[in-house]
């Protein structure tokens, strides 16, 4: 085995073209190992804990390219690096270039009109970037992530105090004036707003909204910690004013998952003043919390996309567990569990949106009982080992452990295949539970590059002798750039179930799993 | 420069009539705002200073 590390100095690239460049890298003939990173103290970690260090390494900037390759042969080595060097230097195409820009400073000479910044630089860089942006009279979304807590406190005051809104950090999606950014799907407008601490709770949401024929103008991220009480809440504080005083929004809805105790109370506190109509979804805090503050309450993701319409609409909201009739669901979960072996009992729940995953185990725990992953519920929950799922687990392969240096499971289908895979190996399992996120930035057929390890785990449980059952949702909208019925076919005629959302999919995972005894 | 927010508490949306964007980092998020016809502007980002935080913590206390 021959490893080579080669440093290109003064050559920046963003994470995900490098991510781009790692993967096709991966796959060329005789390469073990690959990182073609930038030279921040992160993946300096990344690459550590791949095998890769030595002095070259050390000395290499956040400027520099570090490319380091562990391979079959010294001429295997050669014809990567070749590779990897024409993939680095790929030109612009002309009609690109009069649209870019060196620095913020000249794109704001030369575009004065300038209302926004979406901003993903490395974290340690991020707060210099978003003060410089606000201090132009910009909106920011901060898409970046590993930004110190003191970074993105002090970040949000002066935001605050400039009358302007910092999205973020590590918020991944919004809709604002209407315009998807970043990873969010295509949303018709309407007379619903959001504020969410929780993108794919954002994500799922909204696409319901959507596709139950009502639209969005406004949806504001934060920011995952916006609501710990060391940030108190300044982005969602900042974002119920900005709705309140928008003409266009009669509901808002506010997505969480737990604030702080303080933050909690601060939160309702002010929206018992709005003008507006407000439901919240804060994922697993008891309803009656939040309603004896005078606002309305839901329990989960779909419940708040369909209490949003039928209070827009004038209509009373009757939550259903189940879309399907009584006739129709008794006939499918028949036809996913007659052919199980009796020792199949456990649901493996593998995500790429983390809060549908929370929102997962906090259905689950209620019909199925405990549910272990890398994101549970209460700590004594926590998976030991991530190479697999024990009894009842849900795992969130968007969490920070599987998308070190790796593509995120919205982007790559990699880390997930192999996990269905993994499971299929263990007799116990009844159920995987799966989401599919649509929009932009995410992968153009997640459906289609999961059917084929889908099909091998069922032919796996059959050739056991029992069956595996493939429950999934599809979070999107028609109007998203991969074609949501084609997903859905897709999904299907692989035997995969596709159920309307995750909450539904999640409550028909715990019905196989228990062969209906557990009506939740 | 700091610039304070010159909206009036009525009338004017907060975000302005319309969103003109700069991507400031990762490419993508650029390209799809031009698909979907959005005024944007994408900067090429590299890191101040050769990406030596010494020397950027220094710049931004001269300048």
């Amino acid at each position: 085995m021959v490893t080579k590390i080669v440093i290109k100095k003064n050559q920046y690239r963003d994470s995900v073209f490098l991510m781009v460049i790692n993967e096709r890298a991966r796959s060329l003939l005789g390469i073990e190992e690959i990182a073609v990173m930038m030279g921040t103290d992160n993946n300096k970690d990344i690459m550590g804990k791949v095998g890769f260090s030595g002095s070259e390494i050390d000395s290499a900037t956040a400027n520099d390219i570090i490319i380091c390759i562990k391979g079959k042969s010294e001429e295997m080595i050669k014809n990567a690096l070749a590779q990897i060097e024409e993939m680095l230097t790929r030109k612009p195409c002309p009609e690109e270039l009069e649209d870019v820009y060196k620095t913020l400073e000249s794109t704001i000479r030369e575009r004065p009109e300038t209302n926004f910044a979406i901003i993903s630089v490395p974290g340690q860089f991020a707060a210099r970037e978003t003060r410089k942006a606000l201090k132009h009279g910009l909106n920011v979304l901060l898409f970046s992530d590993n930004v110190p807590i003191e970074e993105e406190i002090e970040m949000k005051k002066l935001a605050t105090k400039l009358d302007r809104i910092v999205m973020g950090p590590d918020c991944g999606t919004a809709i604002i004036n209407h315009v998807p950014l970043a990873f969010a799907n295509a949303i018709a407008s309407g007379h619903i707003g959001l504020i969410a601490a929780a993108g794919t709770g954002l994500q799922e949401v909204v696409s319901l909204i959507d596709r139950a024929g009502q639209g969005v103008s406004q949806a504001i991220g934060t920011g995952g910690r916006d609501l710990s009480d060391k940030v108190g809440g300044l982005s969602m504080l900042k974002g119920l004013e900005i709705l309140d005083e928008d003409e266009e929004i009669e509901i808002i809805v506010l997505i969480s998952k737990p604030p702080g105790p303080s933050t909690m109370k601060k939160i309702l506190k002010r929206v018992s003043k709005s003008p507006k109509r407000v439901i919240i979804n804060f994922l697993g805090i008891d309803p009656e919390l939040i309603s004896s503050s005078g606002v309305m309450a839901a329990r989960t993701l779909e419940e708040t996309a369909f209490l949003a319409v039928a209070t827009l609409k004038g209509e009373p909201y009757q939550p259903k567990n189940f879309s399907l009739s009584e006739v129709d669901l008794k006939r499918i979960l028949k036809e996913e569990t007659q052919r199980m072996a009796p020792n199949q009992k456990f649901i493996r729940g593998l995500y790429s949106g983390g809060t549908l995953c929370d929102e997962a185990m906090i259905i689950l725990k209620d019909s199925v009982g405990e549910v272990y992953s890398n994101i549970p519920l209460i700590p004594e929950l926590r998976l030991t080992d991530l190479s697999k799922g024990q009894k009842h687990s849900c795992i969130d392969l968007g969490d920070d452990y599987f998308t070190r240096g790796r593509p995120h499971p919205m982007i790559s289908p990699e880390t997930r295949n192999r996990y269905i895979m993994g499971e299929a190996e263990d007799p116990e399992v009844a159920v995987l539970l799966l989401d599919i996120v649509l929009g932009y930035g995410a992968h153009m057929d997640m459906a289609g590059a999961l059917t084929k390890s889908i099909k091998a785990a069922k032919s796996k449980a059959e050739d056991r002798g029992g069956y595996l059952a493939v429950v999934t949702s599809v979070c999107g909208t028609m109007g998203d750039p991969q074609d949501f019925s084609s997903q859905v076919k897709k999904l299907k005629e692989v035997g995969a179930l596709v159920m309307p959302s995750n909450a539904q999919a999640t409550r028909f995972a715990a019905l196989v799993s228990t062969r209906g005894r557990n009506r939740v | 420069m700091v610039k304070k927010a010159d909206r009036s508490k009525r009338g004017r949306p907060f975000f302005g009539e319309e969103l003109v964007v700069v991507n400031i980092g990762i490419k993508p998020f650029y390209e799809d705002l031009k698909t979907q016809k959005v005024k944007v502007a994408h900067v090429d980002w590299e890191p101040p200073a050769g990406g030596d935080e010494e020397m950027v913590a220094l710049l931004d206390k001269i300048l």
